[in-house]
Parts: C-alpha cells; sequence; structure tokens
C-alpha cells in the first residue's frame, strides 16, 4: 500500500478545528508532546513503514511528490 | 574491592636476556577481559601465548557488570563460566520510571533449559580474577608478564618487533603477530595512528558504586527525568558482596571534580536510596562515552579486540560482552593460520565479522543514547511522548529504549557460511551461534553447549543406528588435517552410537532437526552449514569455505 493523498474528509473544517483545539491550554513543550504523542498513535495504527516513510518524506519536504 | 587487593610479581623473563630478540608467535597486548579469553582460548589449542600487562594487578573500580549470555557460554568454555555464574547476581527483570512512576517493567524471557541465564551482574575485576587464575592454570602456554608495558611498535608483513618497558628498563621483543587488546586509550591505536569513527557523546555520567546491605532485589531500575535528583537518567544495579551500581547522567555542563566530591555523591545516592543509607563508597568515575570504532580490524600483522577497537555506552552491556565474542572469532583462526591449516585471508573474515558486529552494537547503541538523552526539543517530546503513553497503552512500551541489552551478533552475511540449501523453521541461522539445551550423557544430565570441545563438530541427529557406510564417513572426518569431531545425538533413547540423548525433545526444536539432520559447528560454536541429511562431499566444501581453504 502507498499513502493515500487524496483528500478523505467529508468535514475537513471540523476535523482541523477538533486537532487545533486539542491544543487549548497547553505550555509550548505540553504541545510538542501531545503532537508527538499523536503522531505515534497515528504511526502505530497505521504500522506499515513504507506509508510512513512516504509520509515523513513528504512532511519534511512539502514540495516533494 | 573483593577481599584482598591482588598483587602480581613482575619476574625477569629471559628474553630480557636475550642475545637478539627473542620470537614468539602471538604477543596479546593487556590482561584485561578481552586479551585473557583471548590467551585462554589460544592456550586450550595449544598455542603458546606471550601476555604483556602494564599494571601488576587487576582493574580498580567494577567497570563492566553485565555479563551476558553469550559470555557465559564462551566462558564455560574456557574453564570459568560457572565460577562467574556462582559468583555473580542473576537477574531477568528490568523497571523503568518516568519520574517517580513505574512505566515499564521487562522480563528478558529467558526460556527454560539453557545452562546460563539471561544476564548476571558481577564486577569486572572478578572476571579478572578468575581469568588471571585460568591462565596460571595454563602456564604452560600462557607467558603472563606483569608490570610490562607495550611502548613501541614496528610491523612489517613478516612479523612485528616490540618494545616493552619493565621495571629493569626495555627490551626488545619479536612476534608473527601482536593482538591489541589495550582497551579505548589502545597505545596500539595510537601508535599505528589510527582514528575513531563514530560519536562522542557530551553527556556526562558520574558512576557510583557502594557498599550496603539492602533488602532490594536484584532489578535493573532505571529512571527518565527522576524526581529525587538532579539528573536527566539514574540507574541502578545489583552486583555481589551488598555493592550497588548507581549511575546519573549529571549534563554536558556538569564540573565533574564537584560532582566526585564525597557529599555531593552521597546526596545523590540519598536521594535514590534513601536518607538513612550509611554506605561505603567503593569507586566513583565521571565519564562521557562514545559510539565508535577503527575501519580496520586488522592491519597487517596487528589485530584489535575489544574496546581497543570499538566503543559504545554503556547502556546495553556491549562492551565487555561484544569483546569476548571477538576473542572466541578470532582464537580458531589464528590456530588455524599459525599451524598452516588456512591461510591468512582467514584472518580477514576476523574483520569482516566483527566489524558487521561492531556496527551493530553501534546502532543498538547509539539508538539508545538518542532516547536516553535526547538532542532537542522534539527529541526529547517525542521521547517523553512514549514514557507517558506506555502505561496505559501496550503500543508504545516497545519503543522504551533504556539500553537494548547484549545478545550475540549473528554473522549472517558472512562469506565463511554455507547458505541454507534446505528449508528450515525457527530462529538459528548460518552465522549465529549454536544454541544452549539440556542432554542426557552417559555421566548424567548435562548442557548440548559443554559437548562443543573446541574443534570444528558436526552435529549429527539420528533416531536409529547409524548406517555403516555413515559411521566411515567420520572417521576421515576425524583424521581430517582440520579435523571435524562428530557428535551424534540421539533423538531417541538408546540408539547406541550416540553418546548424547536429547532427552527433552529441546535440541530436536530449537535445531529443527530430524532423523539425519546435520549441523556444521565452527571451534566458536557458531553455525557454519546445515543439511536435512548428511552428505560427505557437501561437509567438505562447506569445513573448506568456513576456512577459506
Amino acid at each position: 500500500m502507498s499513502l493515500n493523498l487524496d483528500p478523505r474528509f467529508d468535514d475537513p473544517d471540523g476535523f482541523y478545528n477538533e486537532l487545533i483545539h486539542m491544543h487549548d491550554g497547553l505550555s509550548e513543550s505540553e504541545s510538542r508532546e501531545a503532537n508527538a504523542r499523536l503522531i505515534l498513535l497515528l504511526a502505530n495504527h497505521i504500522g506499515d513503514r513504507a506509508v510512513l516513510s512516504e509520509a515523513m518524506r513528504i512532511a519534511r519536504n512539502p514540495l516533494d511528490h | 574491592m573483593p577481599y584482598e587487593y591482588p598483587q602480581y610479581e613482575y619476574r625477569r623473563s629471559p628474553d630480557q636476556d636475550s642475545a637478539s630478540p627473542a620470537r614468539h608467535p602471538v604477543v596479546i597486548a593487556g590482561a584485561g577481559p578481552v586479551g585473557l579469553a583471548l590467551a585462554i582460548d589460544l592456550a586450550l589449542k595449544r598455542v603458546p601465548v606471550v601476555l604483556l600487562e602494564v599494571l601488576d594487578t587487576i582493574s580498580d573500580g567494577s567497570r563492566a557488570i553485565c555479563f551476558a549470555k553469550r559470555t557465559l557460554e564462551v566462558c564455560e568454555r574456557l574453564g570459568i563460566g560457572r565460577r562467574l555464574l556462582d559468583k555473580g547476581v542473576t537477574w531477568k527483570t528490568g523497571k523503568v520510571f518516568f519520574e517517580d512512576d513505574q512505566v515499564f517493567e521487562f522480563d528478558l524471557l529467558p526460556e527454560d533449559g539453557h545452562q546460563f541465564p539471561a544476564f548476571i551482574n558481577l564486577q569486572q575485576y572478578y572476571m579478572e580474577l578468575y581469568g588471571i587464575d585460568r591462565a596460571q592454570e595454563l602456564e604452560e602456554f600462557i607467558d603472563l608478564r606483569w608490570s610490562n608495558e607495550l611502548q613501541g611498535i614496528a610491523s612489517d608483513k613478516d612479523g612485528v618487533r616490540l618494545t616493552v618497558g619493565t621495571p629493569d628498563g626495555s627490551y626488545p621483543l619479536d612476534c608473527d603477530w601482536l593482538i591489541a587488546a589495550d582497551g579505548a586509550r589502545s597505545f596500539c591505536r595510537k601508535t599505528l595512528g589510527l582514528e575513531f569513527e563514530g560519536r562522542t557523546f557530551d553527556d556526562q555520567f558520574l558512576i557510583a558504586d557502594i557498599k550496603t546491605k539492602s533488602d532490594l532485589p536484584p532489578v535493573r531500575r532505571f529512571w527518565f527525568a527522576p524526581t529525587f535528583t538532579d539528573a536527566d537518567s539514574a540507574l541502578l544495579h545489583m552486583q555481589p558482596d551488598d555493592v550497588w551500581r548507581l549511575d546519573f547522567q549529571i549534563g554536558p555542563e556538569a564540573d565533574a571534580e564537584e560532582e566526585m566530591r564525597v557529599e555531593n555523591v552521597m546526596r545523590r545516592v540519598r536521594g535514590m536510596l534513601g536518607d538513612n543509607i550509611e554506605p561505603d563508597l567503593e569507586w566513583i568515575s565521571v565519564y562521557r562515552f562514545q559510539s565508535r570504532r577503527i575501519r580496520d580490524f586488522r592491519h597487517g600483522r596487528v589485530l584489535f579486540v575489544g574496546d581497543a577497537a570499538h566503543q559504545v555506552s554503556p547502556f546495553g552491556a556491549r562492551g565487555a560482552n561484544s569483546g569476548i565474542q571477538d576473542a572466541e572469532n578470532l582464537a580458531w583462526k589464528f590456530q588455524l593460520v599459525l599451524n598452516e591449516l588456512a591461510p591468512e585471508t582467514l584472518l580477514d573474515s576476523y574483520h569482516a565479522e566483527r566489524t558487521y558486529a561492531a556496527d551493530e552494537n553501534i546502532r543498538h547503541s547509539t539508538q539508545s543514547t538518542d532516547f536516553i538523552a535526547p538532542k532537542g526539543e522534539v527529541s526529547l517530546a517525542f521521547r517523553n511522548a512514549v514514557l507517558s503513553l506506555a502505561p496505559n497503552h501496550k503500543f508504545a512500551r516497545p519503543f522504551i529504549n533504556s539500553g537494548r541489552l547484549s545478545v550475540p551478533t549473528i554473522h549472517r552475511e558472512s562469506a565463511l557460511n554455507t547458505p541454507d540449501g534446505d528449508a528450515w523453521s525457527g530462529k538459528l541461522l548460518p552465522g549465529a551461534p549454536a544454541v544452549d539445551a539440556p542432554v542426557q550423557t552417559p555421566d548424567g544430565e548435562r548442557w548440548l553447549l559443554d559437548q562443543l570441545k573446541g574443534e570444528f563438530t558436526l552435529l549429527y541427529f539420528t533416531d536409529g543406528p547409524a548406517p555403516e557406510a555413515l559411521r566411515q564417513d567420520f572417521l576421515p572426518l576425524q583424521e581430517n588435517d582440520i579435523p571435524v569431531c562428530p557428535l551424534v545425538l540421539g533423538l531417541t533413547p538408546g540408539v547406541p552410537e550416540a553418546r548424547v540423548f536429547d532427552s527433552q525433545g529441546l535440541v530436536a526444536m530449537r535445531y529443527d532437526a530430524q532423523a539425519g539432520t546435520a549441523y556444521l559447528l565452527r571451534p566458536d560454536q557458531h553455525v557454519t552449514a546445515r543439511w536435512k541429511r548428511f552428505d560427505l562431499d557437501a561437509i567438505r566444501t562447506a569445513l573448506n569455505t568456513a576456512t577459506c581453504n
């Protein structure tokens, strides 16, 4: 399987809003840790190294295809 | 220290009065655990060794304290394994804390049916003490020279001329081969101008070995961000004789001298173990560590083993343990080369196999360090994310890295291996050390690895009398220039040819063996080839492959 780069949410604004508000009331470092936890949870859920490697590549270089 | 700090007397060697430099086949520089192991292994193969040691005693401080199962197995072949086990503290449980809370507990999962446990803790000086005792038993082959300091090395393609300093002044000494087992600050390495390649870490660690009575169980305890002391991590290990190893990560900026003052050390010790503790301080040290190696482990007639060749962080106990594996890897190759039964290229396979191992150990060590001492805020956030998820979410626990504890390297890519032609199940592979299991012998219940005597061995499984033709095939293998010793293992009791019987069925299981299965094991007990049926030609070919012939 490869990384799915098509838009998938019916309610993109709703998801984005939830993501932003996950950080409400957190300090910079708490926020950084919460993000790290989120990444670890999602990475484990995906569980496919090839997909994750591709995501990391694009995360670091957003102009890549 | 154990009881009395032993002092070994300097004795003048006849070599010092020789008109022209005496010549020896092998000189080993350094009588630490690795130099001693190599000397003993060579002596058991009847190779005479001169072992030079600059000190006249064992090392101060406990230094390496965790000895892994494979080290104990190797040492048992060398004659000191049981002694180490009996003295050491056997442990298998580790607890990991984040700040004040336990987040994870691991069990090193030693399955039953092995002579040795996953780990023991034992002060390095005991390892040296027992090694020296053993070397002295083998004095016919081991010329152990105390207070002999290597001061000069000049090597060419035929040998090495050494200059050795003693209390009586210096003397020249020639050898065919020099083994540098002279530790992290290796004189040999510096003299040959060899650079380490790898990483040096800025963080400083304070070690305190204390002696105190305590009811704590023999559990490895590791704290990330402990609250009881100002350190980024802390570690506690039990050693014999009521000695405890405490290790504190005190950061790159800490003032080492200040930190080593007794009252400052005591403050940390009491933080960890309680205010009412009144320990004796046995040994205090501050260190930084490296994950690095020299590029080539063989330089012509000079070979590097142990810390002289490679260094890692202490968290996986991969320093001394991998050094012992260097020694067992090199000993039998030397024996064959010195006796002209194999070409010198066999020694290059030492470089190939053990740099592969060093890279594996360095990789683990570096990854552990990145977790224990994260560089930068994002790394720290990920590390703390793992630790905060771990108590309630088991998916996060495998990420916790407080040191990946030493297991022997599988030399899976070694050119000495014969790749499998048959289908096999199980974990054993060509290039892996043979796995232990209980066996029944005429002398009673014994261990499989104890049946392997430091020669090439053909482990042959049978459930009935071996065919006559087969028995005749064993003979030429035994009488080969490089003898292959057959070890016939009965899968069922009462097989007449089988001296050894797989009484619990664990050998067959661990070796995926049926009647007719044959394993060719190297003198260092590593699997080099295996077949589901006996084939004399294939065995001969595999033996040639394993010896560069």
